[in-house]
């Protein structure tokens, strides 16, 4: 996968992940991904929501460690 | 501009009291649909706070004109960030402290009734998460059933009523939040009671709970009777206090019965279920006061704040009570399930003592409704 932009969020509690996220996702372009790395566990659900209704595609996430991981296409 | 928050406390008077209530949840879709805010004079919009970002125009309409909104998140922030941008368009707006977490971890004692031998006795309704403990209340000494993780509550009411903790008694291994029990009884010295058909694998020391072996508290003798009465899980107990309350556990609510399956044995226990709700409950007085471990919905928690009905009313009323038919009965406690509570598995490994998880971690895992029913 080619990753266009990461964005470090760990630590950070709702809403600043996804606000990071969006930020950045308005910095890229159509068909290109972002990562995001978060710590906060209700960032599994939001992230997922808020792609979909973004119209972005959430292609891929894991969790190690307490880190959660987010490859996020923009739609 | 400084937005005002409200209490949880208050947001339960208003849920109790029937209070009409808008809600702006910001929480996901998934999460709302999930769990949320329940009451009769609740009404609820749920939009996702990162779709208000970009400003809350949108939804201006959809909010009352003039009539307060309070704004409800998961944690905090987020409601936080929507209530400052509605108070700038305008509107009458305050956020919930401590959010939906708050919310689930919020405890409301109201008192049941005098014992006949002296003391009181009292309910701790947990309405953000439908579970009920209770504490009998002696001669200077108390007994917490089914207590919460949240146990300050249970001492500084006991602080209150100038009594001291001495027995906590837990009617079953709980699946869907975590027992304050063991950690009130180290703290306080005293006992803490178990089944001991649910407590194989605990990895600490407790009393046994048996039938025929009665528990008293202070000097006046209020008498704590068990009943085994399996079907929850295998070691479930019920238990008469002052021959007039039977606190039923997770075997039967106001208006739905407990689910066999949460231990991964629904099969085995179905019948032992039935058993218990169509048998043993059937021979006890019909005039006891049935004070259940948990409620499903607003509908069951009566207009005091309390949950509780007699036994006869219950056999009357009660769907679970009623299904003559075994195999009926078999499906509907095994066949279609509602989802586990969330991170039932790990609950139950912490009640057994297998896992500590830290606070934040136990907070997480009791996110969500108990789950412990079937209607």
């Amino acid at each position: 996968m080619n990753i266009t932009k990461i964005v470090d969020a760990k630590g950070l509690a709702c809403p600043m992940p996804v606000v990071q996220a969006r930020k950045a996702m308005n910095e890229i372009e159509t068909g290109e991904v972002l990562e995001i790395h978060t710590t906060d566990r209700g960032t599994v659900s939001d992230m997922a929501a808020w792609s979909k209704s973004g119209g972005h595609d959430l292609v891929e996430q894991k969790e190690e460690d307490g880190v959660f991981t987010f490859w996020i296409k923009k739609g | 501009m400084t937005i005002k928050a409200i209490t949880v406390a208050e947001m339960a008077r208003k849920v109790v009291e029937k209070e009409e209530t808008f809600i702006l949840d910001v929480r996901n879709e998934k999460a709302f649909q999930d769990w949320k805010i329940e009451g009769d004079s609740m009404t609820a919009l749920n939009v996702p706070y990162f779709d208000l970002l970009d400003g809350v125009e949108k939804i201006l309409g959809d909010l009352p004109t003039n009539d307060e909104v309070i704004v409800v998140c998961a944690k905090e922030p987020s409601s936080i960030l929507v209530a400052e941008m509605l108070a700038e368009a305008g509107k009458k707006v305050r956020y919930l402290a401590g959010g939906m977490r708050a919310w689930s971890e919020h405890l409301e004692p109201v008192k049941l009734g005098d014992l006949k031998a002296g003391g009181e006795l009292y309910q701790f309704v947990r309405l953000g998460k439908g579970c009920l403990s209770y504490m009998v209340v002696s001669n200077g000494e108390a007994a917490v059933i089914d207590a919460t993780r949240m146990t300050d509550v249970f001492f500084d009411f006991a602080k209150t009523k100038n009594v001291k903790i001495t027995t906590t008694i837990d009617s079953h291994l709980h699946a869907d939040h975590i027992s304050g029990g063991r950690k009130i009884a180290e703290a306080s010295n005293g006992t803490y009671w178990l089944p001991p058909k649910d407590a194989e694998e605990v990895v600490f020391s407790y009393e046994p709970l048996e039938e025929g072996k009665d528990i008293v508290i202070g000097h006046t003798k209020i008498v704590i009777e068990p009943i085994y009465s399996p079907g929850h899980t295998i070691g479930s107990t019920s238990f008469i206090i002052d021959d007039q309350y039977l606190l039923t556990g997770d075997i039967l609510f106001i208006d739905s019965i407990g689910r066999p399956d949460l231990a991964g044995l629904a099969e085995d226990w179905v019948g032992d279920l039935r058993d218990t709700l169509y048998d043993r409950y059937k021979k006890l007085a019909k005039d006891l006061i049935v004070l259940p471990a948990h409620f499903m919905i607003m509908e069951e928690v009566n207009d005091d704040g309390s949950v509780q009905e007699t036994l006869g009313k219950l056999f009357e009323e009660n769907h679970g009570l009623k299904i003559e038919d075994e195999s009926e009965f078999r499906e509907l406690v095994t066949g279609d399930l509602p989802p586990q509570p969330n991170a039932y598995q790990e609950i139950r490994q912490t009640n057994m003592g297998m896992i500590t998880p830290d606070e934040e971690t136990q907070r997480e895992m009791e996110i969500g409704p108990n789950r412990c029913a079937v209607r």
